[in-house]
């Protein structure tokens, strides 16, 4: 397998020196007597319906020498390049939105576009994505920019022939960027392993065992297969060290697959924390067994959505003008909920039960009517793509470190509403004691509304974030009703410190149990948890005291 | 209360569904057709486009002149993503309002559900969604993919052509992935792939928490030889799963993902550049470039008035059931049941990608396998094409228990569940 993929890269050697040092171009010249007419030539085989013949031409353009393949390649690989069905000329297109412009590879020619169909995409596959990936990396190899090259780097560790070990070595004495540097010392050394010199070995090995490059850990596994059967004393010293190393690698991602697992647990423990914790006010403190909860967030959901749709220039943003749009939106619905419906039903929690799953339907049906039956996409911004990645055995996704941090600010909030605020003690008063706060002059029926109105409202802001990561359709509630009724029940009703860290322990519980028993069972498993410790402790972790329990 | 809203929500859409589509026509001189789609809860999703399909088809066919003189009249109900209510709903179009023949059902269990309904009161079902295969009824027709005609060429694609070596198997927690996965692994297995080889996973309905999972996939797919995804997760969980491949930064060349359910549908609810290269095996794309396909994609966003909407396979699949139902009526001269089951065997029509779709004695059709690669637009272009179209089998060659198992409606056989080897007929009895 990696012979096959040194032979590939082979070509390329030659262009690399060629565009990287002096030294060989003499030698190029010599080979490679007249670039353009082979850059041309390579050019028009991209035209070919046939894949292999595609990468005959991609391969070709890269052995060139024609400084102008590199942007060839980078525009397959972005896919802009395309070709008149009418002239057969080869343009990059670009396409702002509003105006398409192409310029011609051959000349450099700029023109308008008026009939983007009478264009065909130069397409490629997979198997030639690889490929442009892979000389995109060797013409990156040199790159001023520190991104490019440090993904170049990357990309070639452990497909290093030996006729680029010397170019390799050469670019490890040079350069500066730590980070780099150490990644070009692994792939030196894994491409030294294919020498049969022990002394070789035992160096690469001494700098593999400190990598945790997954190619790192695959070449000293070969070298240990290699040396099963040895038994001179050589062989069985350098076996005894790949071995060592093996067991440090396997300690080192222990350890951070350790912190990853407790990662994802408190990362879905935070998701269901802020699925649960508006609950925890209008079930939680208030009593109410709200079935709507779901839809609430759904309705915050779509409000994301309709940001983007509406303000499509301020994508990067419409997260943060989302969070209090969907406040208000839910908010007021649930304030309406509260003031037609359920203030009607107080001390009837089963008429409640089924009359908030008959306004669950209702608000089910409003986008499904307005909108859509179908989900809608809703965008990351790009500040919340791709992951944060602290070493090849641990990287954390941008997404979940926003929600976990996201997801504590509001419990923070809430806490913060709660005990410091006036509307705060009135509503404690109020689930305390209705009677005596209303002897006080608290306005109960206005503090009923405006809890239920701030738990909806929360409710809906958990829809802002839950968009980023599910689905965004008319049912994307009803998957986390059970889960939110089940951690405020867990944590004990009426106590959201209870819900932070029942959420947070059901979340890391599911996740040490997954890899044994599959999510499924995991799943079932902390389900029948709590059942069993509802059975023994019926009020929660932690159940409220005083006199309001007894209620 | 739950039944009440429901009801009448229910009526509504029928109402104006009727009303804005079909003119009034006497009953007596209609030939009646049942949509059996849900148009309300979790599979709304999927199945409320089917139901518009075959309102447009029909309407298509009455604009031409109805069926042997008589006016088409689409009776439209909503099973609710409910499986008892399929059942409940398919009784009530035979029997109440005896249809001849019902357009319907997507998951696997929703057609069990109706099965034994429908061959009590022998009616005829078309059933339009790739399925685990496993059976044959003499009242259903099966216009979707069996297995042979998805999952089989997929894996065969990706070992020949994108040379994988280590497999994970990954799907939802129900029987059609349950099955499609038993019979991959054994054709793994039988084609020389190591047990270490191939990790099967498992998720419920609409997970959403993919990051551990996605996580042992990138590190199953780190051990030095290249790692494919299959995956039979099921629509809703698909978005959470890509959303979490794209931010892993696993990128199609790497370990890229073959999915069976996952469709130009599906995707319209995500953000396609990071997928861009991950795949789909079909029978259909609505990308593919036919003079049929144009007509057909112009037809829908002429009907649904949207030029956005997408098509999509088991649309294609209504298409061609519809059209086979149509033209087994017309030859039988009438809507018996036994009689247009007798008429359809071996009938031709065309399909949308250019070839033809032949009704097979299983009550499966021939369909052309594609193989398709996201793009950054949300459509697929098609990067493998099976030469001709391939024959539905309804009994998987790979199992143990089907290997001997054929179905064949046609004389003198007549049984959806015989055993070549003990010339027995299990009759209607599934495992």
């Amino acid at each position: 397998m990696t012979m096959t993929r040194y032979q590939r890269i082979q070509g390329l050697f030659v262009l690399v020196v060629g565009l990287g040092g002096a030294s060989l171009s003499h030698a190029i010249d010599t080979v490679t007597p007249n670039p353009a007419a082979i850059f041309a030539q390579a050019l028009a085989g991209l035209k070919s319906d046939d894949f292999d013949q595609k990468e005959i031409a991609i391969r070709q353009l890269a052995a060139s020498g024609d400084p102008r393949s590199a942007e060839v390649i980078k525009a397959l690989q972005d896919a802009r390049l395309y070709y008149s069905t009418t002239t057969g000329e080869m343009v990059y297109l670009d396409d702002s939105g509003t105006s398409v412009k192409a310029s011609k590879v051959l000349s450099g020619e700029t023109i308008a576009v008026v009939d983007i169909s009478a264009y065909d995409k130069v397409g490629v596959n997979n198997q030639l994505r690889a490929v442009i990936k892979e000389l995109a990396a060797v013409l990156n190899l040199h790159s001023p920019d520190r991104t490019l090259r440090l993904a170049a780097v990357s990309e070639l560790v452990g497909e290093v022939s030996p006729e680029k070990l010397t170019l390799f070595r050469e670019l490890a004495t040079k350069e500066t960027d730590p980070a780099i540097l150490e990644m070009l010392n692994v792939a030196v050394a894994i491409a030294e392993l294919d020498n049969k010199d022990n002394a070789l070995w035992l160096k690469a090995l001494a700098t593999l065992g400190d990598s945790l490059r997954p190619e790192a850990y695959n070449k000293i596994k070969s070298v240990l297969r290699e040396l099963s059967g040895a038994t001179d004393a050589e062989s069985l010293r350098v076996r005894d060290v790949a071995q060592a190393a093996l067991r440090r690698i396997d300690g080192q991602r222990e350890k951070y697959q350790f912190i990853k697992t407790t990662f994802f647990g408190l990362s879905l423990g935070s998701i269901l924390l802020l699925v649960a914790i508006g609950l925890a006010i209008t079930f939680g403190v208030m009593g109410v067994i709200n079935m709507a909860h779901g839809e609430l967030m759904m309705l915050g959901a779509y409000t994301t959505y309709l940001v983007q749709t509406l303000l499509p220039s301020w994508l990067e943003y419409s997260i943060l003008i989302a969070i209090p749009l969907a406040f208000i939106v839910s908010g007021l619905v649930g304030i309406a909920i509260e003031r037609s419906v359920i203030r009607f039903l107080y001390g009837r929690p089963l008429e409640t039960l089924l009359a908030t799953f008959g306004i669950s339907l209702v608000l089910q049906q409003i986008p499904r009517t307005f909108i859509s039956a179908q989900n809608v996409t809703v965008k990351n911004p790009s500040w919340l793509s791709g992951s944060w990645e602290i070493n090849p055995a641990l990287s954390f996704t941008y997404n979940s470190v926003f929600i976990f941090i996201f997801s504590m600010g509001l419990f923070l909030a809430l806490l913060l509403i709660l005990k410091k605020t006036n509307l705060g003690l009135q509503v404690r008063a109020v689930a305390q004691n209705r009677a005596m706060a209303k002897a006080m002059g608290v306005r109960t029926e206005w503090v009923d509304a405006m809890t239920f109105g701030l738990g909806s409202g929360i409710a809906g802001i958990a829809g802002v974030a839950l968009s980023q990561i599910t689905n965004v359709g008319p049912n994307l509630g009803q998957g986390y009703i059970i889960d939110s009724f089940m951690v405020v029940v867990f944590g004990g009703v009426g106590n959201i410190w209870g819900t932070l860290v029942g959420s947070l322990a059901m979340g890391v519980v599911n996740k040490y149990l997954e890899p044994w028993t599959g999510a499924v069972l995991a799943k079932i498993l902390v389900l029948i948890f709590i059942i069993l410790f509802i059975q023994k402790r019926p009020r929660g972790l932690f159940p409220q005291k005083g006199r309001a329990a007894e209620m | 209360m739950d039944n009440s809203v429901l009801h009448k929500l229910k009526l509504w859409g029928t109402a104006l569904v009727l009303g804005a589509t079909l003119q009034v026509v006497h009953a007596e001189d209609t030939i009646k057709v049942g949509i059996l789609h849900s148009l309300s809860g979790t599979m709304a999703i999927s199945e409320t486009t089917l139901k518009d399909t075959m309102l447009m088809l029909i309407d298509e066919q009455n604009k031409k002149g109805g069926l042997l003189g008589k006016k088409l009249e689409a009776v439209v109900v909503d099973p609710a993503s409910n499986w008892p209510l399929f059942a409940e709903k398919a009784r009530e179009l035979i029997q109440k309002d005896k249809v001849a023949a019902i357009f319907g059902c997507w998951t696997s269990v929703s057609r069990k559900s109706v099965l034994p309904v429908i061959e009590e009161l022998n009616g005829l079902l078309f059933y339009p969604v790739q399925y685990e295969g496993e059976e044959s009824s003499k009242n259903v027709f099966y216009t979707g993919a069996a297995p042979n005609q998805q999952a089989i060429p997929a894996v065969d694609y990706l070992m020949k052509d994108l040379k994988v070596k280590r497999w994970v198997l990954a799907g939802t927690d129900y029987v059609y992935p349950r099955t499609t996965n038993k019979i991959l692994e054994a054709y793994l297995k039988a084609k020389g792939v190591k047990p270490d080889d191939i990790m099967i996973n498992y998720t419920p309905f609409g997970h959403s928490d993919w990051q551990s999972i996605v996580a042992d996939i990138k590190k199953f797919g780190s051990a030095g030889k290249k790692t494919a995804v299959v995956s039979t997760i099921n629509g809703d969980a698909n978005v959470p799963f890509y959303k979490e491949l794209g931010n892993q930064g696993i990128a199609a060349s790497d370990i890229p993902v073959m999915a069976f359910s996952v469709g130009e549908e599906e995707l319209s609810g995500i953000d396609t550049k990071p997928l861009v290269g991950h795949l789909a095996a079909w029978n259909y794309f609505m990308s593919v470039k036919s003079p049929a396909n144009t007509a057909f994609i112009k037809q829908w966003h002429d009907y649904i008035k949207n030029p956005k909407r997408v098509t999509n396979d088991p649309m294609e699949a209504h298409y061609i059931g519809f059209n086979l139902w149509v033209k087994a009526v017309e030859k039988a001269k009438s809507t018996d049941t036994d009689a247009v089951a007798k008429a359809i065997l071996g009938l031709e029509v065309p399909n949308l990608t250019g070839g033809t779709a032949k009704m097979l004695n299983n009550h499966h059709i021939t369909k052309p396998v594609l193989i398709g690669e996201i793009q950054a637009n949300g459509q697929f272009d098609v990067v493998f094409k099976t030469k001709k179209e391939v024959e539905g089998d309804a009994w998987s060659d790979f199992l143990p228990g089907s290997k001997d198992i054929i179905a064949d409606w046609s004389a003198p056989i007549n049984c959806g569940n015989y055993n070549t080897k003990t010339k027995k007929c299990s009759g209607q009895v599934y495992k």
